[in-house]
């Protein structure tokens, strides 16, 4: 049953006044899976939804629930349900009701009814809520009562448009706990769109990361953060630096002038890429221990960690250690191979870089063909080498 | 504090002398006789007038529901339009309102008559004529006719709230299009079909003119019989006694439904 496939959408286009949302998506979801579509406002995925929910057609391409074509399926009539990003709950019924809509719609007695209601109310932890009315609920509350309406209908897939965006921080952890268990315990299929990277981390089986409507990369949450395909996801999953490298040869490529050895292969000899390490995977070393050298610019206390801005060759690098440095400082860097994530160039390549938002410096850093080191004879007062 | 009860002051005042005394004095003419002592008489010679009354609110209701039923698939397509089209549709709704009620509820009898407009035009073109002047169907026509407009314009400032979000939800959960309605829209916009019923019902109620022109004088309604009373037989007593009956029919016809429209929003107009 697991690795059913029980939605697949094939080359799916639209299209809204002339301007592109999505360009031949193909995405396929199995049953049981918490699926999370990720992606920047505008790139399509709740498009992408709402395809699914039957709330949109697609201009071109098949929407396959099984092997069942669903392109002209009216939205009441598929077996899947939608929570809405404002939970869209009915103003004028009460809980109780609110919950038993789709049931009262289906033509069910009463009395199987309320045992289903019943048994939602317990599952969202809203027993005794039933008659209260819709605008008496605080924001967490209207969200459980958007859940067990969609859920009383026992639906094979759930569809939640950004749930939690309307929520603070805290009880938006809580919810995603909560989501994740009630996901668990039911074994239906959840695709959740939303555009924070924690969250699609932290609760998804598999993440499709979008932009400009075209998935940019599907894997697990570890896959997308450890092995980003190109830049854009790189930058979108977690801080990082991405740098514009030559792959010399398998298992060798260098970044800012020098070697650094890496594990990966298959990209040719003397190409262009981009290489991208997490803040987290660097290695303070002492100068001249350190691959690259720099001089730290910033430091910011974040708790576990101190968040360290290193000007190398002017290209801002940022680190995550538990070790203080100070501003001023001159410190080596180095990078474990295994750390060193080697992406094919992309149309993303450049628009991604360092943390120099603040800097002056000069852009040639991030042509990686230039050889520095002539610059660097040229320039002693950065004190590096 | 002071101050604003000084500025209330003008609409007091207007109220008073406006609303609240020439309400004490059809009460006191609806309770006295001609020599200006109290009597029933008045109020028991309201029996014979039962039928128009009954006549009255049975129009009134019919041309009430036909407005409502009208009216809200127009309404409803308006919102569908383009915002700028929006615009115009109400003001071509608006337009007929500007020219005075005499002259719309002639220009029907014009068009109605045996040998008027509409039958010219069967004749000429081979079909038989159809009697419509001096029916009640002329006549409720005629109320539709004049009052749909205040019927519309509530139920399109409802349906315009509507967030179309509601109607996804309901899709969503499996209703189909006439449960949409049933579930979603129509309670959703109560409060405007309540403002809707109340701006065409009250007027058609206590028309007048309507029936006369349109009717012929077979369909005497209510309104008729008070405006005879004033301004034929002079007798303002039997008139301001038929006036306060109709008041507190509406009231009652007005709480009822109230009672049934809720009252958590405060869009109704009474």
């Amino acid at each position: 049953m697991k690795d059913n496939v029980i939605i697949t959408l094939k080359d799916i286009s639209v299209a809204f006044n002339g301007q592109q949302i999505l360009k031949n998506l193909n995405l396929q979801i199995k049953d049981g899976e918490f699926v999370t579509i990720l992606g920047p406002s505008g790139c399509g995925k709740t498009t992408t939804l709402r395809i699914i929910a039957g709330f949109q057609e697609p201009d071109s391409g098949t929407v396959l629930f099984g092997d069942k074509v669903m392109n002209s399926v009216p939205a009441h009539k598929r077996k899947v349900n939608t929570i809405f990003q404002r939970y869209a709950l009915f103003p004028h019924l009460n809980v109780y009701d609110n919950i038993a809509f789709g049931l009262r719609v289906q033509k069910k007695k009463e009395r199987e009814i309320k045992p289903i209601v019943n048994r939602m109310l317990d599952l969202v932890d809203l027993k005794g809520f039933e008659r209260r009315t819709i605008d008496s609920l605080s924001g967490g509350q209207q969200q459980r009562v958007a859940i067990a309406r969609a859920l009383a209908v026992d639906p094979k897939v759930l569809l939640l448009d950004e749930p939690l965006s309307a929520l603070d921080l805290k009880l938006r952890k809580d919810m995603q706990k909560e989501l994740k268990e009630i996901q668990q315990s039911l074994g239906i299929t959840f695709i959740f769109v939303t555009h924070d990277q924690e969250e699609a981390l932290s609760m998804s089986d598999k993440v499709v990361v979008m932009d400009s409507g075209e998935i940019q990369q599907i894997g697990t949450p570890i896959d997308i953060y450890n092995e980003p395909v190109n830049a854009f996801v790189a930058d979108f999953i977690g801080e990082s630096n991405i740098l514009d490298s030559i792959m010399v040869r398998d298992r060798l490529v260098r970044i800012d002038g020098k070697d650094f050895p890496c594990v990966d292969t298959g990209f040719g000899e003397n190409k262009p890429v981009d290489v991208v390490i997490r803040p987290e995977d660097i290695i303070v070393v002492p100068p001249e221990e350190g691959i690259l050298t720099g001089k730290v610019t910033m430091v910011t206390f974040k708790g576990v960690h101190f968040e360290i801005i290193v000007d190398v060759d002017g290209f801002k690098w940022m680190i995550q250690s538990t070790e203080q440095s100070f501003v001023g400082d001159i410190i080596g860097l180095t990078v474990d191979p295994d750390n060193i994530q080697i992406m094919k160039k992309s149309k993303y390549s450049d628009l991604y870089g360092d943390y120099s938002s603040f800097s002056n410096e000069m852009d040639y850093i991030s042509d990686a063909s230039v050889d520095l080191t002539e610059m660097e004879e040229e320039d002693d007062k950065g004190g590096v080498l | 504090m002071k101050n604003r009860t000084a500025l209330s002051a003008p609409y007091s005042v207007w109220m008073i002398l406006f609303i609240v005394v020439p309400l004490l004095i059809v009460v006191y003419y609806a309770l006295t006789g001609p020599d200006g002592s109290f009597t029933w008489d008045n109020m028991r010679g309201l029996s014979h007038y039962t039928d128009t009354i009954l006549r009255s609110v049975y129009y009134g209701m019919l041309a009430t529901a036909i407005c409502l039923v009208v009216s809200y698939p127009l309404a409803y397509f308006f919102t569908k339009t383009k915002a700028s089209t929006q615009g115009i549709l109400v003001m071509l709704i608006m337009i007929p309102m500007w020219m005075n009620f005499i002259l719309r509820t002639y220009s029907i009898m014009v068009l109605f008559e045996d040998t008027g407009i509409i039958n010219n035009m069967l004749r000429g073109m081979g079909l038989d004529p159809v009697h419509m002047i001096n029916t009640s169907g002329a006549v409720i026509f005629g109320m539709v006719y004049n009052y749909v407009p205040f019927m519309v314009l509530p139920l399109y400032t409802s349906l315009s709230k509507l967030d179309y979000k509601y109607v996804e939800a309901g899709r969503d959960l499996g209703a189909n299009g006439f449960q949409i309605f049933k579930d979603v829209m129509l309670p959703m916009t109560k409060s405007g079909i309540i403002s809707g019923i109340t701006m065409v019902f009250v007027p058609s109620v206590s028309t007048f003119y309507i029936s006369q022109k349109l009717g012929g004088g077979g369909y005497t309604l209510i309104g008729d019989v008070i405006e005879l009373q004033f301004q034929t037989a002079y007798n303002y007593h039997l008139g301001a006694s038929i006036s306060l009956l109709l008041m507190v029919l509406i009231l009652i016809c007005l709480a009822i439904m109230n009672r049934f429209g809720g009252s958590e929003d405060g869009e109704m107009v009474i």
